[in-house]
């Protein structure tokens, strides 16, 4: 199957980041989200990040215009322009009451053979392939964050997603030269069930002032190589799809270790919600 | 604005994501490992608001951003620029 329109249904940090990557590589893209100043605000930082990417850009990767990239994705709020989309990458608000209310709703709207692929953090791919009638058409895809610059992705398996499915997915993925890693479904799959966790344990480090939240940081970036700190990370994703996370893998495991931390709650519902904020665990300047 | 006056606003904004006071204005901030693209992008839209220049497709090069001093240098210039523009 030729993929040339994709659906991106959400226009968060992350769906934000898929729009981008894949009218980088040639993709006509519907971005979709309820709320038209949403939309306004993610062409404008698809404009800006775009304009940034060459800071980043590896040997041999293209560099493309800010401009043709911003012509290839159109924006609606209006779900029926999905109905010629041949794959649907769902990235809307971690919160299961969210996520149900929508595949229904895709289910009945876009073609048959139309793939739905769920960039969700932690909610499994199976009960979310139960809301529709194509299970086999159902697939994880947990892209990273910044998603245009991350070159390896985790693709999940459904109970009952198809072969054909997955090498559709494969396939998209190899034309965004991004490399894959197949895993099981489960939830919070295999990247966030463990990193969550640390993320979680690192506030819980910061709330019992066991150390500022640089030097927490300085740790894992010098002793153990990592890109970035936990506190950072939490500041990138999104301090509310943080806490909706663990609250997801906290009923889905019922396991008492996913309990989220208090200070993560206080900062969510203080608004400190990191970078798209403007103000998270550190100051960012807005875009 | 004086090179000093450059450098004290840069190290100011390095220190809010890292302990800048042990930075050299000639160490590698990309071989020490401390930059990510988080880093990287908010200290481009940081240069361009606090200096009030434009950085344009060209100037995206690494070196304009390795360390203290090449920073500074790279304001220098623009400035320079954007004034003989005026």
């Amino acid at each position: 199957m030729s993929i040339k329109r994709i659906g991106v249904l959400g226009a968060g940090v992350i769906g934000t980041g898929v729009a981008q990557s894949l009218a980088q590589s040639g993709y006509s893209v519907i971005l979709i989200d309820n709320d038209e100043t949403v939309l306004e605000h993610a062409l404008k930082n698809i404009a800006q990040k775009s304009r940034l990417h060459k800071l980043f850009a590896k040997a041999g990767n293209e560099i493309v215009d800010p401009e043709v990239i911003l012509q290839r994705i159109q924006t609606s709020s209006d779900y029926n322009v999905l109905s010629d989309a041949e794959i649907v990458i769902e990235n809307v608000t971690e919160k299961w009451e969210v996520k149900k209310k929508i595949y229904p709703q895709l289910d009945a709207i876009c073609l048959p053979h139309c793939i739905f692929a769920s960039n969700t953090s932690a909610i499994p791919i199976t009960q979310i392939a139960a809301l529709t009638h194509r299970p086999d058409q159902v697939v994880g895809i947990h892209f990273m964050n910044p998603v245009p610059l991350k070159s390896v992705v985790e693709v999940i398996r459904g109970f009952y997603t198809s072969d054909e499915t997955l090498q559709v997915v494969k396939d998209l993925l190899t034309n965004m030269k991004k490399d894959e890693i197949v895993v099981n479904d489960s939830p919070g799959f295999v990247s966030n069930r463990v990193m969550m966790l640390m993320i979680n344990e690192a506030i819980f480090v910061l709330q019992d002032q066991i150390a500022p939240v640089e030097d927490i940081d300085k740790l894992f970036k010098l002793c153990f190589g990592h890109t970035m700190g936990p506190l950072e990370t939490a500041d990138l994703i999104g301090l509310d799809t943080i806490l909706y996370t663990l609250e997801v893998l906290f009923e889905q495991f019922n396991d008492t270790k996913y309990r989220p931390c208090p200070l993560l709650k206080k900062m969510v519902n203080a608004g400190l919600l990191g970078e798209k904020t403007g103000q998270g665990f550190y100051s960012h300047y807005h875009v | 604005m004086e090179n000093t006056a450059i450098s004290v606003e840069l190290r100011s904004f390095i220190a809010r994501y890292y302990r800048a006071d042990l930075l050299k204005e000639d160490d590698d901030i990309f071989a020490i490992g401390f930059v990510n693209s988080l880093f990287a992008m908010q200290l481009v839209l940081f240069m361009e608001k606090t200096f009030d220049i434009k950085i344009g497709s060209t100037d995206l090069d690494l070196n304009n951003f390795r360390s203290i001093r090449a920073m500074v240098q790279f304001i220098d210039r623009k400035s320079a620029e954007a004034t003989s523009k005026d």
